[in-house]
């Protein structure tokens, strides 16, 4: 099972919901509860700390046999890099996404909802695949292919290679 | 993943470590972490990596003196200094003690990706640059040059003091003495063993085609040339060339010699691209070069250029001593090429190789004994073994002429020796009666 948590998230959640849902076979739940995300804000940054967030998911959370997917549209951090779109913990239990360098509107470009869902559900794909004991896979166009720029995540495809697919439901 | 690019990320800051951690794990990377330079240099005692991601700022020890110290405990260590405020000072510090790059906090995704990626490709290229090494040190199988005699422990001092140096040497023997030999040890024990030893045999080659092989061609440089090739000079490049009977080479190869000995750059024939490489020039040679010099078929100029360090091999004749120890050595040497259980030598044949002129020095030895160990029995090389005409074929190839009286007492030793003493038998071979095999025993005092 997958709960999603949204944490100032604006957007389509109940449609990532469904998408999860049939990708991954699995129940897909929102959950109901609030997400308190003032500690995590850098003020110098103006970022939240996507470490820290993963960190109080995994300490608050109830022991439960499911994964646990944050969404955001916060601009997330780690300490060293400028940015990143979101952070698993590898075979952890929980992941977060952020939908606010996925928005065209970031880089000046004219909205596009639909697109903005499709690299949501790439990302947030990519993060959950993470939780499963997935890596970084170098086949271009399996999901699990590292992004560090929007492009990239345009490039590949929402969906796992024949062998991550294979770990994935081997496990 | 048996080729896991192991990490070690260095920084007092949990959240940095953790995070930075969390970050390469899904990348494939194995990942460890320390929280200072006692635990860090701790961790690269225990267990290897392949890069060390540091702060420079650290309480105790900084990243640029920690740099220093794990270098100290593996050189091959990819280092990646962090910074929250580049300097230029830090960053020239930085690289100057050897880091491999250096990023400023916060970093892009995509750069500190492709740095790291760039690094590890780097690491894994300088095992695969050693590993080879090893390899090609384990597969230059470098003939031995064996000899105890003083001349030949000379030689090998010769060989040993010239080989660390890039000075030019001429290498001068009679045939078969052994000149290729020494020069591939010089070359095989220089800085440049892992660049190529190119050979070019002068003696086989005209003065046009001497021009084409040294210098190679563009396509069309002549008829014939349909692709562009390169001369032997240019693949020659970080190693050495080997001009074997260079007293062989005509004016006009000598005059081309001379001016690429000065300047080491070239055009290919037909071509007007200026080649540089970057060679180291042996030579050799069975003539005498001063004599060609005074005759004027060899440059003087050019002369005095390759013989910077000269090398002179003597005959086996004059170091008969080490016959023995060269006997048993291409003994052992054929008998495992041809799988035959040869031990040795039988001591009587022992001393009439000992005793022979070998005109064609260490050549003639080892074919000879070759020869015996193809057709030999085992486990001793017997004189019955040796090529028959050895005596004789040295004596008419030498530069002598022997007196009859000399040939006739050779030939019945040879004979006797043949049949270990037999008189009778020995007289059938030589189709006389046994009194005159007598008769010539008792005449030139023979032990028989």
């Amino acid at each position: 099972m997958v709960l999603l948590i949204t944490i100032d998230f604006a957007g389509e959640i109940e449609r990532l919901r469904n998408q999860l849902e049939t990708r991954f076979r699995t129940k897909v739940n929102v959950s109901p509860r609030g997400f308190d995300c003032r500690p995590f804000l850098d003020l110098r940054r103006n970022q939240y700390s996507s470490s820290a967030i993963i960190e109080r998911l995994e300490r608050d959370l109830p022991a439960a046999d499911s994964k646990v997917l944050a969404v955001t549209g916060l601009d997330l951090y780690i300490p060293v890099l400028t940015f990143v779109f979101g952070e698993a913990r590898l075979n952890g239990r929980c992941a977060v996404v952020s939908s606010y360098r996925l928005d065209n509107k970031f880089y000046g470009l004219p909205d596009n909802p639909m697109l903005l869902q499709e690299r949501l559900l790439k990302e947030a794909i990519h993060e959950l695949g993470h939780t499963f004991g997935l890596i970084h896979c170098h086949d271009p166009e399996c999901v699990m292919k590292s992004s560090t720029y929007v492009e990239e995540i345009d490039f590949k495809s929402s969906r796992f290679c024949d062998k991550c697919l294979d770990k994935v439901t081997n496990r | 993943m048996t080729d896991q690019v192991s990490m070690l990320i260095v920084d007092d800051e949990p959240s940095v470590r953790e995070s930075l951690k969390h970050w390469f794990i899904p990348e494939g990377y194995r990942v460890e972490t320390a929280a200072g330079a006692t635990e860090a240099l701790d961790k690269l005692r225990d267990s290897s990596f392949d890069i060390a991601l540091l702060d420079i700022k650290m309480p105790g020890m900084d990243g640029i003196e920690l740099q220093q110290r794990l270098k100290e405990i593996d050189s091959q260590l990819a280092i990646i200094i962090m910074t929250a405020y580049a300097t230029v000072d830090t960053a020239i510090q930085a690289l100057k003690q050897g880091a491999y790059d250096y990023i400023t906090k916060p970093v892009d995704p995509d750069d500190l990706s492709r740095l790291i990626r760039n690094a590890a490709v780097q690491r894994q290229l300088l095992r695969e640059n050693l590993s080879l090494k090893e390899e090609i040190r384990s597969l230059i199988s470098v003939d031995q040059i064996v000899g105890e005699s003083w001349q030949m422990q000379d030689i090998l001092k010769l060989v040993q003091t010239v080989a660390q140096t890039d000075v030019t040497v001429m290498i001068q023997g009679a045939s078969g003495t052994g000149k290729e030999l020494v020069a591939r040890a010089i070359h095989f024990n220089s800085r440049r063993k892992y660049f190529p030893l190119i050979t070019i045999n002068c003696g086989a080659l005209t003065d046009t085609l001497v021009e084409s092989e040294l210098f190679g061609h563009e396509r069309g440089a002549f008829t014939g040339a349909q692709y562009r090739r390169k001369g032997k000079l240019e693949l020659a490049h970080r190693g050495a060339i080997f001009f074997d009977e260079i007293g062989n080479i005509g004016p006009k190869t000598q005059m081309d010699l001379l001016r690429v000995i000065e300047t080491k750059r070239f055009t290919r024939l037909g071509g007007n691209q200026v080649v540089e490489a970057d060679f180291r020039i042996i030579s050799a040679t069975n003539r005498n070069l001063e004599d060609a010099v005074k005759e004027g078929a060899f440059r003087e100029d050019l002369y005095y250029r390759l013989n910077v360090f000269n090398i002179q091999l003597p005959s086996l004749k004059e170091r008969a001593s080490d016959i023995p120890l060269l006997v048993n050595h291409f003994v052992r040497k054929f008998a495992v090429a041809m799988n035959k259980p040869f031990t040795g030598v039988d001591p009587l044949t022992m001393e009439w190789l000992k005793q022979q002129p070998w005109p064609g020095n260490v050549r003639e030895l080892q074919n000879a004994v070759e020869r015996a160990v193809v057709v030999g029995k085992p486990p001793l090389v017997t004189v019955d073994d040796l090529p028959c005409p050895v005596d004789l074929r040295a004596s008419s190839d030498a530069d002598e002429v022997l007196p009859l009286a000399e040939v006739e007492k050779r030939h019945i030793r040879f004979a006797l020796e043949k049949t270990r003493g037999n008189v009778s038998l020995a007289a059938q071979l030589l189709d006389v009666d046994r009194a005159t095999v007598y008769n010539k025993i008792k005449k030139y005092g023979l032990n028989y």
